[in-house]
């Protein structure tokens, strides 16, 4: 195919595409008008049935939670596939007996010195989103985001070796099957005790406080530990190589 | 629309180009960081703290730092 006649089909899928966007976008609701009755009926059913302020997050772990239960397993059978491709890979290369030397720069004293001042504050702030995921906004998502970036602040502050030494690999497997296992467990929970999956079968405590909202906060902590688990674990075999390398130099 | 929404929408629509437009890829895991946070701006200014949060975590961490892993072993291999 001659380039002009691929421009020509190019033109004309476009024009194709762009014909039905530019009605649907002719079609929408005005700017900050929201016209569906769903978000209206969640507002007023949630503060009173869940005892929950985080409507989103209310809305995420128990409204839609079998949504999140697909989405947390998306993100678990990613990261297994990262973690074997890259496992795969490093077996192919020691069983061929070539020396694995990764380059890695020496952190400048800036680089070390502000991710071991940020490291502490941000596992903190990790923590704080999780637990208040059911109160304002934020949750495990976003918490355990967080707490990945943690762990790559303190790699960047050259911490990296001693991360080595710990063996990270099994204890973040674990991490990530209670995250999985965790949502399906409250899943089954609430099939059994309640008769519908994913069902609340905790007291819903007092509205506002920590321990309230029922399955909700669970919910958080235990996708926090998927998330953290999963991207770590991801992040960790990425940086083994270049790990090994440097063991085997010094 | 108020107008700090709109100077965030002309914020997050510059920020995108200049992902696109940038051609070498190290560049553009850190251009990518820089729109990604412009999006989460945007988000919380549309009232909508919580997928501005998310957005701070996949667009300002995992998605560069993904990025910069991938291109770490790319080079690796490479050499």
């Amino acid at each position: 195919m001659t380039p002009a006649r691929r421009r020509a089909l190019v033109l004309v899928a476009l024009a194709g595409l762009a014909a039905p966007l530019v009605v649907a976008l002719a079609g929408l609701e005005p700017f900050g008008h929201y016209p569906g009755p769903y978000g209206d009926v969640l507002q007023r059913a949630i503060p009173s049935e869940r005892h929950v302020s985080a409507l989103v997050g209310a809305t995420v772990f128990d409204y839609r939670a079998v949504d999140t239960l697909g989405e947390e397993f998306i993100l678990l059978a990613a990261a297994l596939g990262c973690t074997v491709l890259l496992r795969g890979r490093r077996a192919e290369r020691e069983a061929a007996g070539e020396t694995v030397v990764a380059a890695r720069p020496e952190p400048d004293i800036a680089a070390q010195s502000l991710g071991a001042l940020l490291v502490g504050p941000l596992i903190v702030l990790a923590i704080y989103v999780v637990a208040h995921g059911h109160i304002s906004p934020g949750g495990g998502f976003q918490g355990g985001l967080l707490a990945v970036g943690a762990l790559l602040l303190a790699y960047a502050a050259g911490q990296a070796l001693a991360l080595r030494r710990v063996r990270a690999e099994p204890a973040l497997e674990v991490l990530e099957a209670i995250g999985a296992g965790g949502f399906a467990a409250l899943g089954l929970a609430g099939l059994v005790a309640a008769g519908a999956a994913l069902e609340n079968v905790l007291p819903l405590g007092t509205a506002g406080t920590l321990l309230s909202g029922g399955t909700i906060p669970v919910a958080n902590v235990v996708v926090a530990l998927e998330v953290a688990g999963a991207f770590a674990l991801v992040v960790s075999e990425f940086l083994d190589q270049a790990l090994l390398g440097r063991r085997q130099d010094g | 629309m108020t107008n700090l929404q709109l100077v965030a929408l002309l914020v997050v629509a510059l920020t995108g180009s200049a992902t696109a437009l940038t051609r070498e890829p190290l560049r553009q895991a850190a251009v990518a960081g820089i729109f990604g946070l412009a999006l989460a701006a945007l988000f919380m200014l549309v009232q909508a703290p919580d997928v501005a949060l998310s957005q701070i975590g996949v667009g300002g961490i995992a998605l560069p730092a993904m990025i910069l892993l991938a291109l770490a072993k790319i080079r690796e291999h490479g050499e």
